[in-house]
């Protein structure tokens, strides 16, 4: 019944002294990884939604122009190629900033920037095609939700470039600092996250929709 | 490039005539509105207060300031979705014998689609949100949120998307569409107009602010947490809060997305929702379920949360069965994702799914008695103290329970295929929305006003606000259940059986007796402020309170505690009372904050233009206002001293003048 009734505390009270409040400073942990982390499981819910609406949407071609009919994959395979190099080199950039290298840091940065939008370009291009052939997001569902999942992925890698730009004139004005670490971290798991994307859009969209 | 192509690049389809001055009612509101503005406005500059404001509160990024700006918000927010139910009332009791009523079914539709949005959104998700902003820092023993800056960024985007919604009124039309905005009803074709596009960028706008206070409070529950308070130490209200925010998190980028995908069938011209090719609107249904689904949990957790704060301290008793409570908690959080389909039996789904979802809905039933059943418990034996609060809770338990009842007779497929789309459904669930989230909203402001301010609310308003809110519940929605079973349907602005008036009428009354409720909560406000001497609590713990909250003074240092507490049992601060643990008073430290700051102020701002210039076609001007923004965001991030040292003879001075202060009382 120790609900009802408050348990006497004082047996324990007079066995221990405790302590109630800290006399030194208190200093939670840094909640930013996590924060950031909890983030990208809310924009992977984006994601998924655009992969459901994909699932249900997928084969609805009225009439028009399928997959099979669409899709270039050796143009899709060097593009997934692109965005899989960015991020070994952007791997490279943290492999540096932990041995504190600015300049070598940057360099990888510039080169992660420079595969991404190798990246966005090939993937514009794809999307002229489509558009120029008549195949554009307002022939058929099919192709509404194959443009806003591929084009959504295209959006966060720009944002991203955007960020990366960004990261390197505060890294280049500032200096590798800790809060400057802290956003490189971010960032990396940033791009990390849009390449995982990339592989269910390249496996679940292409490479699926080929077949048959 | 002449004059007219000119104009449109600018105005693109916002013209004079989408000023509607041929609407009495609408220029009668605009008139009241503009005169209260600019007499408020007229105060606060005789007075000088704008630069108080503006860097005391705009641009704070103290959690309890922002929570009360959300308390502020919402209070403002429910007069005009109040307007909203008592002119649909109004209409419903007239629109009989040969009357069609003042308002016409074009302006009755916008009406109804505006209540539920505004209540939903800019009612009980800021008062939730404020709640937990104000409460769980304090309660978990930190000094702020994770993400400071944040949080004032999401208060003022949910600002922009209240005022997108506020607009919709004056330059333009609302939606039509009911409050979720179904397609086909909700596209193009159906709505051409800009009423949707208000529904979907107020949201959007709105949403980006409740996703990232969601983030912000995860991780200040997880992280921040004072040493020794592990999570089964945390107090109830930190626990709902906490699930709350996961179905926050879990929930908001579903309705994000949605209603992208209904933005581009309206702006690009895709087929997702439409009729031909290839489009299908049940995806949309079943998408925007499994955000709405999660929200209504959204909104009641933290009350629940509150209400065991309440029912405890005002039992003298710790709370009965705590582990069951937590685990209740987050069984519902888990079972929200599984109920969605019932809001939907008649649209196809089958026996098989209809049964399954019949049978998880009536399963959330189970947790939610066991709640009940703990708060009971608490009750039971304890020395109950009939404060306000103790009173909403009170009205709560009753009220809750029978909404509940009627939610599982709704949860039987075959029971749902009669009730669906009936004025039932509308009774169940203002049944559970007033009686849990509402109930608990006032029951919370004055627990906590206290806290707040450092006086109580005046208890004599307190309690006619109470009474005539419940009684005003019963007579507004207890005859829409009996009209619900003669199978009257919802959203029709007059009925021609003569025989239903009489229900209608009482009805109406009901709504009369809650509008006096709510006015007797602002004279409630405003007797206390000018009664604040005598309603003084200099304690820091009025109710004699159990959780961390009350151990610091009212109001509290921005610091909020001078020194980190350190935590042994659940009820934190009754176990120090208890052991009379003295209050250390010497050996301050400098103490580490976050500055204030208006880069969300700004963002926010331009999210508001991106909005309102999206809904009538300015692209220029929405391309522009996005650059705007972008760059705002970028140069925030340029901005790295966020943060300065409170000296610690500040601390030594402001907890010394507590130290008279208490020493004085007793």
């Amino acid at each position: 019944m120790s609900d009802i009734h408050a348990t006497p505390s004082a047996a324990v009270a007079d066995s221990q002294d405790l302590q109630f409040w800290m006399k030194e400073d208190h200093h939670p942990e840094n909640g930013t990884l996590l924060g950031f982390w909890i983030y990208l499981m809310s924009d992977c819910l984006i994601f998924a939604c655009l992969f459901a609406t994909y699932g249900v949407l997928g084969r609805s071609y009225a009439g028009g122009p399928s997959g099979a009919d669409l899709f270039e994959l050796p143009l899709v395979a060097v593009n997934t190629t692109m965005l899989l190099l960015s991020s070994i080199t952007y791997g490279f950039a943290v492999l540096e900033m932990q041995k504190n290298r600015r300049g070598t840091m940057m360099a990888w940065l510039i080169i992660t920037g420079l595969f991404g939008a190798a990246f966005l370009g090939i993937e514009l291009y794809e999307f002229a095609n489509l558009i120029h052939e008549g195949a554009g997001p307002q022939r058929s569902a099919f192709l509404s939700s194959f443009f806003t999942l591929v084009g959504t992925h295209g959006l966060h890698v720009t944002f991203g470039i955007v960020w990366l730009i960004t990261l390197l004139v505060q890294v280049g004005r500032f200096g590798l600092t800790p809060a400057n670490k802290r956003r490189i971290m971010c960032l990396s798991m940033f791009w990390h996250f849009l390449d995982v994307v990339w592989v269910g859009v390249f496996t679940f969209v292409y490479l699926m929709g080929v077949l048959p | 490039m002449n004059t007219p192509d000119l104009v449109k690049l600018i105005f693109g389809r916002l013209t004079i005539e989408a000023i509607p001055y041929h609407e009495p009612i609408l220029i009668g509101t605009f008139a009241a509105v503009a005169i209260g503005g600019i007499a408020l406005l007229a105060v606060l500059t005789k007075y000088k207060l704008w630069g108080y404001l503006w860097s005391e509160w705009f641009t704070s990024i103290d959690h309890k300031k922002i929570g009360i700006m959300y308390m502020v918000l919402g209070v403002v927010m429910l007069l005009r979705g109040f307007s909203d139910a008592i002119m649909m009332r109004a209409q419903q009791a007239m629109a009989f014998n040969g009357s069609a009523g003042f308002l016409p079914p074009h302006h009755y539709d916008q009406v109804f689609t505006a209540h539920g949005v505004i209540m939903i959104f800019f009612v009980a998700m800021p008062f939730v949100t404020g709640l937990m902003n104000f409460v769980v820092p304090l309660q978990i023993g930190a000094r702020d949120v994770a993400f400071p800056f944040l949080n004032n960024f999401s208060f003022w985007m949910t600002v922009a998307g209240g005022m997108l919604v506020m607009a919709s009124l004056f330059v333009g039309e609302f939606a039509r569409t009911g409050w979720l905005a179904y397609p086909p009803l909700s596209g193009l074709a159906a709505s051409p107009d800009v009423g949707v596009d208000y529904y979907i960028w107020s949201l959007q706008v709105a949403g980006v602010g409740t996703t990232l206070s969601g983030i912000n409070l995860l991780a200040t529950i997880i992280k921040m947490r004072a040493p020794g308070m592990t999570m089964m130490k945390m107090p109830v209200f930190t626990w709902t809060s906490l699930c709350t925010n996961v179905l926050i998190v879990a929930a908001f980028p579903v309705l994000t997305a949605v209603l992208a995908l209904l933005s581009l069938d309206r702006y690009v011209g895709t087929n997702f929702f439409t009729n031909d090719f290839g489009g299908n609107a049940m995806m949309y249904v079943n998408l925007i379920w499994i955000w709405g689904h999660p929200e209504v949990y959204i909104l009641v957790l933290p009350l629940f949360g509150v209400f065991s704060e309440v029912v405890a301290t005002f039992s003298r008793k710790r709370l009965f069965g705590y582990a069951s409570m937590v685990y209740a908690t987050v069984v519902i959080t888990v079972l929200s994702y599984l109920v969605w389909l019932h809001h939907f039996f008649t649209m196809g789904s089958g026996a098989s799914v209809n049964s399954f979802f019949g049978i998880t809905t009536m399963i959330i039933s189970i947790p939610t008695g066991a709640k009940i059943f703990n708060w009971l418990f608490t009750m039971y034996r304890g020395r109950i103290q009939f404060e306000v609060p103790m009173l909403w809770t009170m009205g709560f338990m009753i009220t809750f329970v029978i909404g509940g009842m009627t939610g599982v007779m709704l949860a039987v497929p075959p029971a749902d295929f009669l009730l669906h789309n009936s004025l039932f459904l509308i009774a169940h669930f203002h049944n559970v929305i007033i009686g849990g989230v509402i109930f608990g909203v006032f029951a919370g402001i004055n627990y906590w006003f206290p806290k707040a301010f450092g006086f109580k609310l005046d208890s004599y308003w307190g309690k006619w606000s109470f009474w005539l809110w419940l009684t005003g519940f019963y007579f507004a929605f207890m005859p829409l259940y009996v009209l619900g079973f003669m199978g009257v349907t919802r959203r029709m602005n007059h009925f021609e059986d003569p025989s239903l008036q009489i229900w209608f009428i009482i009805a109406a009354f009901g709504a009369v007796l809650i509008a006096g409720g709510i006015a007797a909560f602002l004279i409630q406000i405003f007797v206390s402020i000018k009664r604040r001497e005598a309603l003084r609590d200099v304690t820091g713990d009025p109710w004699h309170g159990r959780t961390l909250e009350w151990s610091t003074s009212s109001p509290p240092p921005s610091y909020n505690f001078a020194f980190t507490p350190v935590i042994h049992e659940q009820d934190a601060w009754w176990q120090m009372k208890e052991r009379n643990a003295e209050r250390r008073t010497e050996g301050y430290l400098p103490i580490h904050m976050p500055k204030n700051t208006a880069a969300g102020v700004y963002i926010a701002a331009f999210a508001f233009v991106i909005g309102f210039a999206m809904i009538w076609h300015m692209f220029l001007i929405a391309g522009l206002a996005f650059l705007g923004l972008l760059v705002t965001a970028i140069g925030h991030t340029f901005n790295y001293k966020r943060d300065y040292y409170i000296p610690a003879d500040v601390v030594a001075r402001t907890e010394a003048a507590r130290t008279e202060e208490l020493a004085a009382h007793v």
